[in-house]
């Protein structure tokens, strides 16, 4: 029987953040047009509360299942007032607005620093920070940390970090000598590059939590958020994964960040496989980090219906992908198991499917009704409906359901009932790369756990053409199965 | 129908890209003037 690698753990978090949501790509331009709207932003922010009790937010953190989740009646964001629900769950936690300003501030490396707090602000921020269970670490010496070459009075290109009113700070741009006409080192995009930092640090330090393992005993970062770190003569050159891991506490990782659009973390989970199953590394991570440019994509559509902003918060997840330990779920590396989307399949939908749905399963002798859940793009269908853009979980699973009927595998008036039985309801935040497939890993290990399912297919999809170098798109696809041997010893 | 046309051409990728409509719309005789694929996600 041969060994493949397995996934050991997973982590996944979320960072309400209402007062970063002006800073997302799409508000930062139309607030910039139109400064009236600001008030009608503000007032359509959800609570801390109402983002925890968000039943697709705690979807996400494994409080409810998937198919918990699709049995609740919508609207979503409208939960009985007698609602409870916890801040943490089993897969991770969402954390509070001033806990993450904390985590940027501990994740600012820079002299003079990027965030800039007053006395009380800092010490307030570190005392956060220390009250945390798992983030207690990351407030040490924090309200001591040097402030003296800060400017005495924030430039204009500052942008204010507030909670409600109150500002806790201003974020800059790069203020030495070398920052100064280089637009990459601006405070926006510093600030994108700092958040997916402090917030990739949140989901690897809930992973080494929840694997019961040390910082010391991890080999190899890899880094599969959309940020673009660098400057102006190598913008996206990345170093982000090894900045989370020296964050964490990793002296004995190095790493690398991967990139692939959407599909970067499916792109990422193959790729530490591979780097585990040739015996590379033994102890790989996957992390990634939150997008500050998404945060308030869809906020027209929402004040345009009256409803809460509800791509308020970022979220991160992590991955521990390790050798085979008769245990956790396996991820099969068999020849032609992993689904790709060559050149030639073009952009035609149904070549895209047969290539990275089909031709995997064919490769392993199974057919689609071997699967028992499909995880293809998760996003919050509650998210995109209003926006105009349909329930994009909902259109894949026709979409994979068609082919299975074309394929003869499925009888056509079986189809819905089919969705029924390996689909599920959207339930991650529209953050890019974080609805990819992947926030379904977790429910499948506790489904495989629990005996549920044996077998799932993790279909990720990437649109390559916004990098305006090709028209073509991207589709990465792996299957994870329960280990054969778990429960055997 | 098509022949001789010409058309605008907005693709999704969660749904049909535009270079797919596009090569449909061309193959039918028609001319395309502009063609562009969004990802709203």
């Amino acid at each position: 029987m041969p060994s493949w690698p397995v996934i050991k753990s997973v982590a996944y978090c979320l960072a309400h953040v209402p007062d970063l949501v002006r800073y997302g790509s799409k508000p930062r331009r139309e607030l910039a047009r139109a400064p009236e709207l600001a008030s009608q932003l503000a007032h359509r922010l959800r609570s801390f509360k109402e983002a925890v009790s968000y039943p697709a937010n705690q979807t996400f953190i494994g409080n409810l299942s998937p198919e918990a989740l699709g049995g609740i009646e919508r609207p979503w964001f409208r939960p009985p007032p007698d609602a409870k629900a916890p801040s943490r769950g089993p897969f991770g936690e969402i954390i509070d607005q001033e806990t993450f300003y904390g985590l940027l501030l501990r994740a600012d490396a820079l002299q003079p620093p990027l965030l800039i707090c007053d006395d009380t602000h800092r010490q307030r921020l570190a005392r956060r920070l220390a009250g945390h269970p798992l983030l207690a670490h990351f407030g040490a010496d924090l309200a001591d940390r040097s402030m003296e070459s800060a400017p005495a009075a924030a430039p204009a290109a500052a942008l204010p970090l507030t909670l409600h009113d109150e500002v806790f700070g201003s974020f800059h741009g790069d203020l030495r000598a070398e920052g100064s006409d280089d637009e990459n080192l601006a405070a926006h995009h510093l600030l994108e590059n700092l958040c997916t930092k402090a917030s990739g640090g949140l989901a690897l330090t809930w992973l080494l939590h929840r694997a019961g393992i040390d910082p010391e005993e991890v080999d190899f970062v890899i880094s599969c958020g959309e940020e673009a770190c660098g400057d102006r003569y190598q913008r996206g050159g990345g170093g982000m994964a090894k900045a989370i891991a020296e964050l964490c506490g990793c002296p004995n990782a190095s790493g690398m960040d991967l990139k692939n659009f959407c599909a970067a973390p499916a792109s990422a989970i193959i790729t530490a496989a591979a780097l585990v199953r040739a015996g590379v590394h033994r102890r790989v991570v996957v992390v990634g980090g939150g997008s500050l440019a998404k945060l308030g994509m869809k906020f027209q559509a929402f004040l345009d219906h009256e409803m809460p902003i509800l791509d308020d918060a970022l979220a991160a997840m992590a991955f521990l992908v390790g050798e085979d330990d008769g245990e956790n779920p396996v991820i099969r590396l068999d020849p032609g198991a992993v689904g790709k989307v060559p050149v030639a399949a073009s952009t035609s939908d149904e070549a895209v499917f047969r290539h990275y749905l089909l031709a995997p399963l064919t490769a392993l002798g199974l057919k689609l009704t071997d699967i028992d859940r499909f995880a293809p793009e998760l996003q919050n269908p509650e998210i995109t409906e209003f926006a105009g853009s349909g329930d994009v979980t909902k259109k894949n699973y026709r979409k994979i359901a068609a082919m299975a009927v074309r394929a003869g595998q499925l009888a056509k008036e079986e189809m819905e009932a089919w969705i029924g039985r390996v689909g599920m309801v959207g339930f991650a935040p529209t953050q890019g790369h974080i609805p990819s497939a992947v926030p379904y890993l977790g429910h499948a290990m506790a489904a495989m756990a629990r005996g549920e399912i044996r077998r799932a297919m993790f279909l990720a999809r990437a649109s390559i053409f916004l990098n305006r170098c090709t028209n073509l798109l991207d589709g990465v696809s792996f299957i994870m199965e329960r280990n054969p041997r778990a429960g055997t010893s | 129908m098509l022949q001789g046309k010409k058309a605008i051409v907005f693709g999704e990728r969660d749904d049909i890209s535009g270079t797919t409509i596009a090569a449909c719309l061309r193959a039918a005789g028609c001319e395309i003037l502009y063609e562009a694929t969004a990802c709203f996600v």
